[in-house]
């Protein structure tokens, strides 16, 4: 009978919530809103710029007439790279620039003339005197942008290295007596012909393509903002759900409960399983209307099931911890969005946290956002259930530690309250 | 006749403050037994911890037997409570809230279906019982308010202040509703500040003030503490002294007591109507405007101004 009430208790309070239009709109549009608004300032929609972390579009101006612009162009267009770039090799800057303004383009490279010749001077040179290439930024397609930017940046790693490496070689070998002033534009050429075997060599960046299963797998930026906006207001949710606790009590609805033949114990419960409900029924339709809507791949659908269940259970804590500390609704209506807010900065809800200063990324630990976005993110690239375990279980962890001091503070208190 | 409830030495505090002291009463079975006084005089505290919403600090209670402090889950299944507050969700329908709390009681099945018919019937809402309580009316929602403390046909009713708010009209249909309950046999503890309900309803009556049972006894027993009084009301402008004019009244002779309430004066003599000339002249010697003027013949505000010194709705 106590299983049946609280069960009968966590339902009602579904129906209730689900009746509410202002809470839904901020259960379920709001994110539903800011995913896609993300996703179109990020040219998820934009059609020109690819859906996926593949075909990235970059326009390379080559007007170096040493090796290094041909490496560049060759690392560009090497067949490791073939998948996940679409390189364009054009004549004018101020072109590929208006092509990236065109929105036809992630990013333009410029590679300077003489930017070779910079670099394997005779001359001692600092790093400031070196010819710079310009990197030319799609701001409406920031991960396109961000993924060429992280190739030309190792490309601009292994040149200063290799650079360095040729100054310090040319010089030993003049002190040593090995070889003469006249000698060093051949050793320079060797060298430079060194330089550009090792530069080219290697892969400039890594991505797993594939699931374990072989499937290929790519990568959508939606399905990082989807589970980061869904997560933070999931905590809307769960400090709604308590916040219904308090009003509950004032409304009289709660005190007729209490003097109904039911132990408060299941009221309690019932009201954490309707805030827990509520909870998996906001995440699975945000998870399922995205995946309808924009096709959006969330991964392994039994490690999804259960990291919707973990990070429910994990914020639902959360909401208890408040409504058993506060006194009003009102408070947890203002600690409630302030506590949304802050989760989902530190989080990860907004930025990717590998951007955040690492005493943030031990900090947001705490949070049921990290951990959850976490998890959708390793499931969206190909990740199955034994690949999440670290997730759930500290989703797991925190969820229980937050229930079990809510249920010592609320037992103390009091459910009822004069 | 056997109690149904036996009330002994109840006391609850909060903190430094006594919300109920020290009050023993009993109602019989079959009985309407009220609970009159003014606005945080007690009254709901009562109910609250003879419901078991709260417990007592000290002294006990049984209802059906049952002992507030060391049965309460019996005591719950007894009793039906009508809160003064409109306990119901709003978002709910009159329909979907009589099943929620006739499964909190317990019921379940045909039985549920047809309790939630009978008293859908008996609150006259059968027909708009499909609409989300948000749409009703303050009498509308003060009838299913009543209809979920029925559900479970409990042998004690608490009714705290069911009238509170709402329209003459409704306030007549739950008056007379709570007198048909009772001729079918439910018990009831009534509480109000209404003394024409407590007048109108009770088989006895308990006048409580600052926590305590000041007077308890039928209608007749009660008034016979006032004699053969009369209360004599001035209604004053609103700009007006009732103190002052009080004050100049309580000298008069066959003044028994003299009273400032709201722009009234309340006056408790032997014979009002010889008393009126008298008390008129008065105020127009110190220039306070009458505006009108009641008698009213012994009753429970009588006895509670006789009392306490106040009207009932100070």
């Amino acid at each position: 009978m106590g299983i049946k009430k609280l069960l009968l208790i966590a339902v009602k309070d579904l129906r209730l919530i689900f009746r509410d239009k202002s809470a839904l709109v901020l259960m379920l549009i709001a994110p539903f809103v800011l995913t896609v608004g993300m996703g179109a300032i990020t040219g998820r929609f934009s059609g020109t710029v690819q859906t996926s972390i593949a075909d990235i579009p970059v326009m390379i101006v080559n007007q170096d007439e040493g090796p290094l612009g041909e490496i560049l162009i060759y690392v560009f267009q090497s067949t490791e790279l073939e998948t996940l770039l679409e390189p364009q090799v054009l004549e004018s800057y101020d072109q590929a620039k208006e092509m990236v303004d065109a929105d036809k383009g992630a990013a333009a490279i410029f590679i300077p003339r003489g930017f070779s010749e910079s670099v394997f001077s005779t001359q001692e040179t600092t790093s400031d005197e070196v010819l710079k290439i310009e990197f030319y930024a799609n701001p409406t397609s920031p991960t396109g942008a961000g993924v060429i930017k992280t190739i030309l940046e190792s490309f601009v790693n292994r040149v200063e290295v290799n650079r360095v490496y040729g100054e310090v070689s040319i010089s030993q070998m003049i002190n040593n007596g090995l070889i003469s002033p006249d000698m060093i534009p051949a050793v320079q050429a060797e060298l430079a012909q060194q330089s550009k075997a090792t530069i080219g060599e290697k892969s400039y960046i890594r991505i797993n393509q594939q699931t374990q299963s072989g499937q290929a797998v790519k990568f959508d930026i939606l399905a990082y903002m989807a589970p980061g906006m869904a997560l933070m207001f999931l905590m809307f949710t769960v400090t709604y759900g308590s916040r219904s606790l308090l009003l509950e009590n004032r409304t009289g609805t709660l005190p007729r409960m209490l003097i109904s033949p039911t132990r408060s114990g299941y009221i309690l419960g019932g009201k954490v399983l309707g805030i827990l409900f509520t909870s998996i029924a906001q995440l699975a339709i945000l998870i399922g209307g995205t995946s309808l809507l924009f096709r959006l791949k969330w991964g392994d659908p039994l490690g999804v099931v259960l990291l919707i269940l973990a990070a429910a259970f994990a914020a639902t804590g959360w909401g208890m911890l408040i409504g058993a500390f506060l006194k009003t609704p009102g408070q947890i209506a203002v600690v409630g969005s302030a506590v949304m807010l802050i989760f989902g900065i530190l989080g990860g809800s907004f930025f990717d946290l590998s951007m955040l200063p690492p005493v943030i990324q031990v900090i947001n630990k705490i949070t049921p956002n990290a951990w959850g976005i976490e998890g959708f993110y390793t499931l969206s690239l190909g990740g199955t259930l034994k690949d999440i375990g670290t997730p759930l279980l500290a989703l797991a962890i925190m969820g229980s530690i937050l229930f079990a001091i809510s249920a010592i503070w609320i037992s103390r208190r009091g459910l009822a309250r004069k | 006749m056997t109690s149904i409830l036996e009330v002994k030495n109840l006391v609850k505090k909060y903190g430094d403050f006594t919300a109920v002291d020290d009050i023993s009463f009993d109602i019989q079975e079959g009985e309407i037994f009220s609970l009159l006084g003014p606005n945080g005089a007690g009254k709901s505290t009562t109910i609250s911890v003879l419901s078991t919403l709260f417990p007592a600090t000290s002294g006990d209670a049984t209802i059906c037997g049952y002992s507030v402090r060391e049965d309460p889950m019996k005591v719950k299944q007894s009793i039906g409570v009508v809160p003064q507050e409109i306990a119901l969700y709003d978002d709910l329908t009159a329909l979907e809230n009589l099943r929620f709390w006739g499964q909190m009681y317990g019921i379940s099945g045909k039985e549920l279906d047809v309790r939630i018919n009978e008293i859908l019937e008996e609150i006259g809402l059968k027909d708009k019982a499909k609409q989300r309580i948000k749409t009703y009316s303050g009498g509308m929602k003060r009838r299913v308010n009543i209809g979920v403390g029925l559900m479970h046909k409990p042998k004690l009713l608490f009714m705290d202040e069911p009238t509170v708010g709402i329209d003459p009209q409704s306030r007549r249909a739950i008056l007379d509703s709570v007198k048909a309950l009772n001729q079918a046999g439910m018990s009831i503890l009534y509480t109000t500040h209404y003394m024409e309900e407590a007048q109108e309803l009770s088989d006895r009556v308990g006048i409580i003030d600052h926590g305590k049972l000041i007077a308890i006894g039928t209608q007749e027993e009660l008034t016979r503490q006032v004699g053969e009084s009369d209360t004599l009301i001035l209604h004053l402008g609103e700009s007006e002294d009732p103190t002052h004019l009080a004050a100049a009244l309580a000298s008069l002779e066959g003044v028994l007591q003299a009273s400032p309430t709201d722009h009234e004066v309340a006056i408790v003599t032997p014979s009002a109507e010889q008393l009126l000339a008298a008390a008129v002249s008065r105020a127009n010697e110190l220039g306070i405007k009458i505006q009108s003027v009641d008698i009213r013949e012994p009753n429970l505000e009588a006895v509670f101004l006789h009392l306490t010194g106040r009207a009932l709705r100070d």
